[in-house]
């Protein structure tokens, strides 16, 4: 069971006992607290609807039939009571299951907008890409499987402790002796369930490794369809999926054959009891200890023992994955957000030309080698400036820093002379705008992507910014035009087309500072040159830092950043970079050579 | 997307079982007879209760002494159901669960199978995520009702084996239970008709809420760069609440049944009481058989929801079954000759005539009559802007898609008369896309194919990778994809380029395959790729990639241009111009300009 998010600073806090997770998770949950009392008192009495029977079969019995001619009469009205007794108990379960349902699904759809809320402002998001099927389960399986333990595993619980123990009560009131007897044939069972619920949970995790195994391996069937028919390998990709799938399945059946023969156990562990109970039973009714109608109520009674124990193992492994997933939320939740908004108390900076500095500024990932290095560096409102290096040389985690995705580990990022720290993020994110080199989309059209930028944006304001990027040709040449659907994460589109989409969304949030990050690197030679003029002219008037992957972005700045190994090198215009010695000649000359072979 | 639960539906549902039963007929006959002893045992233990009541406990009171023969008798009969009745529950769910997890199992290898026979122009036809869950979800949900099927088949014997016993014991008692038994079964499904599209608009919301989390989560950097948090979790907010109101919806109808269907048999045992204590009194029946059959009931009470479970799992099953059935029923598949390429070195390729459509839709042309040849051992490069087709060319050259019109000949012979495996052999393609298999990296460079150690190393040191892997924790031994190393976009394609590499492709075709890579790495692989004794096609953008070729042939909108060198494409195809000296342009022009605004300053 993967712990909390590893890797970056997720609390650990959450760790402990069981029973103290729990207290947390509820302290959480208020809604789920309010009423509970009530909740737990109808289960009270739906619980005890089940000694109904018992009851009026020992006063059928021992009463009414006593004599030679049954007393009808008396019969009628005990039966008639019981009746009553059934329909109270009958409302009082009805009513406890819809107080219990409401309870539960409010408190836990609450635990979920407040963990996927809490998600988005972890930097794991944005830094971890691996981490991000864990995280989507602490909002989804995880909350699902406390809700199933609620509803089920946890009423059962209740239900089975409170059956067992009215039946023990009036067991006791019956004969103390066959209470006793019964006990002594159960005790053995119910000290035996936690071993059995630890095979079974292995069994589980077994299944759920296999199955995950097996969705792999079937997966590239699927997305490899390409690759594999290219290269022939469908055989040997058959044979990998055969394998994942029949592992799967073996440890299905094998968790299945441990639940069947631990199921049953309690049926033959029941008729022990009663046997017990006619042997002794009798032997106690000879001497004038307990009535006919007693010892079969005690037949019955056995009944409300069987149940309890048939599922305890099931109820037992659900509690502990409950408290797990509990766990995992409550990590999640406790682990504060390590790139906080000021919020109330942030600063607001006016629009207008920006400027920003770079003080000093270090930057490691926890655990790791600094990734930049005391960087100092100015860049005055409405300059335009390229940001170039070799792949991992700080150039990204410059942009990051920039875009407050993650705070320095020492030094400091200014705007206007302000600690970026303290500016309030919704004015940050009106003011800087990234666009990453990979333009992800979100499944809706074309015009949906491109007004994320700028809620409330009219048709014509989206196509005017198409239009001023010198887009109009290509969305003129999409058959549907702006209603365009892209696809799951813009799967229908191209990957060049892709980026235009998000270069559109961020023109249009129409920024102080543009941050591009290799946002052009997938589409055309021709047509990066006409974004790259169109974009020169709209970021006339703002500041512009670009992440350059190709030589006339660099040519084209007014200052050029390189970096190398986390360092800032070297700075400059281009022209003069150029003629210097150092990191930027060699990359200019790579470039030139890889462009003009 | 609630199935209505129909009698048609329920037919086809059946129908759906049926299936499994023929498919499974050995473990399916184990789990019923199971089930039928398990049912059986249910009613005779009752019986055997019922037995002992009647001959050792109630005359022991009576009487005042024990028979020591009929209690030891009673105490094995109740002993022997039980162990009987233990045996048939294990039975039942062993083998239950045997032939679901069998048929899931098959269901899954049959769906892959066709997913890697069927051609790939039926693979773009369908989205990923709908196929992913085909081969899961469907196919766990197509056979999810064999799991209570055989206690459903046990009850109904039981049910037999009850109403027999009844009837003899008492017919007015008898009556009581058919009256009972009947209403829970009918009350039984009417809960599971009312239960069951409720359920599954929940089960529908709760995948809608883990896709918005997916999605949010993926795109977190847009969301966070555009300060888009707030809408987010609004929109989250409002399925969540959607999946609340569903989920409690759910529960008021479980909170409804559940009590009654408990109260009626307890209501059951009551008239039994009631009644039976009349006919205890008239004399027709001794109270042993008045307990006898108030505890069947109270046994009886829980297994008949049983038929219930599976009405209540049919819906959903067939909707699984349609749907894997989909996959398995698809036709269209390569036929494939019978020749064999022969000779060695470098492939001559020929491209005919060509075209291709989507859909074969000759609407929606991608690819007109496109035609060129590259002789043996020749470099050609494809250039064309964003959408005019490449990509496309490049797939049917390996034949992953066949041509509207048109043939495509390797050394002569038309791909498709090639034998299953054949081009494979010969032919290499890198795609655009990288796909790396969940396996280690000699896996992924070999896929199956018989080379030792040094030959992967020495394609690794071809695509430039040797260096990032000697570095990896495990080396060649070191997993890649879903649970290994995480590897960068640049040294994953060079991994798919050592894939094609170390085969010593007749023919090799990068499309765009190195797109990721640095341009001095990217130089570096060439100069290497020159060496090798092969015909290569190459999609290219950048300047140094064409230069390689000694042939271009330039594209546009699905047809071919123009094709010639690099310098004779330059000096008189306008388009090509415009293409790959874009940068060069815009160098120039701004160098005007500054040279302008020298002058003037």
């Amino acid at each position: 069971m993967s712990q909390v998010v590893e890797g970056t600073r997720i609390s650990r806090n959450a760790e402990g006992s069981a029973l103290g997770t729990v207290r947390r998770g509820l302290a959480l949950t208020p809604e789920f607290r309010k009423g509970l009392l009530g909740t737990l008192a109808l289960a009270v009495a739906a619980t005890a609807g089940k000694i109904i029977v018992p009851i009026a079969v020992q006063q059928t019995i021992d009463t009414g039939l006593q004599s030679a001619t049954p007393d009808l009469a008396y019969i009628s009205r005990a039966v008639g009571l019981c009746a009553v007794a059934v329909l109270v108990t009958m409302l009082a379960g009805y009513a406890m299951n819809v107080r219990l349902y409401r309870a539960t699904e409010s408190s836990l759809a609450t635990l979920r907008v407040r963990g996927f809320r809490h998600v988005h402002d972890l930097s794991v998001l944005t830094q971890n890409t691996e981490r991000r099927g864990a995280l989507v389960s602490r909002v989804t399986g995880d909350v699902d499987q406390i809700s199933t333990f609620m509803q089920w595993g946890g009423l059962m619980i209740i239900v089975a402790c409170g059956q067992v123990l009215v039946a023990t009560v009036l067991m006791l009131v019956y004969s103390w002796q066959l209470t006793l007897l019964v006990w002594g044939c159960f005790l053995p069972l119910v000290i035996a369930l936690p071993r059995f619920q630890r095979w079974l949970s292995s069994a589980y995790t077994t299944v759920r490794e296999r199955t995950g195994d097996m969705l792999a391996a079937v997966s590239e069937s699927v997305v490899g369809a390409a690759v594999i028919r290219a290269y022939g390998s469908e055989r040997r990709t058959g044979e990998r999926i055969d394998a994942a799938i029949e592992a799967n399945r073996r440890a299905q059946i094998r968790a299945q054959k441990i639940v069947a023969t631990v199921f049953p156990l309690t049926e033959v562990v029941a008729a022990v009891a009663i046997s017990g109970i006619v042997l002794l039973g009798v032997h106690l009714g000879l001497g004038g200890h307990i009535t006919a109608g007693r010892l079969v109520a005690f037949l019955f009674l056995i009944t409300l023992f069987v149940s309890p124990l048939q599922i305890a193992t099931e109820v037992l492994n659900e509690a502990q994955n409950a408290v797990a997933g509990w766990r995992r939320v409550l990590g999640v939740l406790d682990t504060p957000p390590d790139v906080a908004d000021p919020g109330q108390d942030g600063v607001e900076l006016p629009r207008g030309p920006i400027s920003v500095a770079f003080e000093d500024v270090t930057f490691a990932y926890p655990g790791g080698e600094p990734v930049l290095k005391e960087v100092t560096v100015t860049v005055p409102p409405r300059t335009r400036v390229a940001v170039v290096g070799e792949t991992g040389s700080g150039k990204t985690t410059f942009a990051k820093l920039l875009t407050r995705l993650m705070d320095p580990v020492s030094g400091r990022v200014t705007v206007d002379g302000v600690d970026l720290r303290r500016v309030c993020f919704s004015s940050l994110r009106e003011r800087i705008v990234m666009v990453p080199q990979d333009g992800f989309l979100f499944d809706g059209t074309l015009a949906d992507n491109i007004r994320y930028g700028k809620p409330g944006a009219t048709d014509e304001e989206i196509t005017l910014a198409l239009t001023e990027l010198g887009l109009a040709d290509w969305l003129e040449g999409l058959p549907d035009g702006l209603e365009t659907k892209v696809g799951q994460r813009g799967e229908s589109l191209s990957a060049g087309e892709r980026q235009l989409v998000a270069l559109a969304r961020a023109y249009l949030a129409d920024p102080d500072l543009l941050l591009l990050d290799e946002a052009t690197s997938a589409v055309d030679p021709a047509t990066e040159v006409r974004l790259a003029r169109a974009l020169e002219g709209v970021t006339r008037g703002r500041t512009a830092i670009t992440i350059a992957h190709r030589l006339s972005t660099a040519e084209n700045a007014d200052e050029v950043l390189v970096f190398d190994a986390g360092r800032l090198v070297q700075r400059g215009p281009h022209a003069e970079l150029v003629r210097q010695d150092g990191v930027y000649a060699d990359l200019h000359a790579s470039w030139v050579s890889a462009a003009r072979t | 997307m609630a199935t209505k639960v129909t009698s048609a539906v329920m037919r086809e549902g059946l129908s759906v079982l049926g299936v499994a039963i023929r498919a499974e007929w050995a473990v399916f006959t184990a789990a019923v007879l199971s089930s039928a002893v398990y049912g059986g045992m249910t009613v005779a233990s009752a019986w055997a209760l019922g037995w002992a009541a009647e001959n050792a406990v109630l005359p022991a009171f009576a009487q005042g002494r024990a028979a020591a023969g009929a209690l030891w008798t009673g105490v094995l009969l109740i002993l022997g159901t039980a162990l009987l009745k233990a045996i048939g529950i294990a039975g039942r769910r062993i083998w239950a669960g045997t032939m679901q997890y069998n048929m899931q199992a098959r269901s899954r290898r049959e769906v892959t199978r066709q997913y890697l026979r069927l051609p790939l122009a039926w693979h773009h036809r369908h989205p990923t995520g709908q196929l992913l869950s085909n081969a899961s979800s469907d196919a766990e949900a197509a056979w999810a009702p064999l799991a209570p099927l055989p206690m459903a088949v046990g009850v109904i014997v039981m049910l037999l084996v009850a109403a027999v016993a009844m009837v003899v014991t008492d017919p007015v008692l008898a009556l009581v239970g058919f009256l009972i038994f009947p209403a829970i079964a009918v009350l039984n499904l009417v809960y599971q008709r009312r239960l069951s599209p409720l359920a599954t608009r929940a089960q529908q919301l709760r995948a809608e809420v883990s896709e918005i989390a997916h999605e949010s989560f993926d795109g977190a950097l847009v969301v966070k760069t555009l300060g888009r948090e707030e809408e987010e979790t609004e929109r989250f907010r409002r399925r969540a609440h959607e999946l609340r109101d569903a989920n409690i919806a759910v529960g008021r109808v479980r909170g409804l049944f559940d009590p009654l269907l408990e109260a009626l048999p307890t209501l059951g045992v009551l008239v039994v009481l009631a009644v039976g204590a009349h006919r205890l009194a008239g004399g027709s029946i001794s109270s042993g058989e008045l307990v006898q059959v108030a505890y069947l009931f109270t046994l009886l009470a829980f297994p008949i929801r049983a038929l219930g479970w599976v009405l209540a799992e049919l819906p959903r099953s067939v909707v699984g079954w349609r749907r894997v059935r989909q996959v398995l029923e698809a036709t269209g598949s390569m036929e494939y000759g019978q020749a064999r390429l022969q000779g060695d070195g470098a492939a001559a390729l020929e491209v005919k005539e060509l075209s291709y459509a989507y859909g074969e839709d000759p609407e929606r042309l991608v690819l007109r009559e496109v035609g060129f040849e590259v002789p043996a051992g020749r470099t050609v490069a494809l250039v064309g802007p964003t959408g005019s087709g490449k990509s496309t060319l490049v797939q049917t050259l390996v034949r992953l898609v066949d041509p509207l019109a048109g043939q495509v000949r390797l050394d002569g012979v038309d791909l498709r008369e090639i034998a299953y495996g054949g081009i494979a052999e010969s032919v290499a393609l890198v795609p655009q896309q990288t796909f790396l298999f969940d396996d280690t990296v000699r896996g992924n460079v070999t896929l199956g194919l018989p080379v030792d150690d040094q030959e992967v190393w020495a394609a690794l040191r071809l695509a430039q990778a040797d260096g990032f892997v000697s570095r990896l924790p495990q080396g060649l031994d070191t997993r890649v994809g879903e649970r290994g190393a995480t590897l960068s976009g640049g040294q994953r394609q060079r991994l798919a380029l050592a894939r094609a590499v170390v085969r010593r492709p007749r023919l090799l075709i990068l499309d765009d395959a190195t797109s990721s890579v640095d341009p001095q790495v990217e130089a570096r692989i060439l100069q290497g790729l020159r060496g090798e004794s092969a015909t290569v096609v190459l999609v290219a953008y950048r300047m140094a990639t064409i230069a390689l070729a000694d042939e271009v042939i330039y594209l546009e909108h699905g047809r071919v241009v123009d094709r010639g060198t690099h310098e004779q494409l330059l000096a008189r195809c306008q388009g090509y111009r415009n293409l790959v000296t874009a940068y060069e342009r815009e160098e120039a022009e701004r160098a005007a300009v500054e040279a302008g605004e020298g002058v003037s300053a």
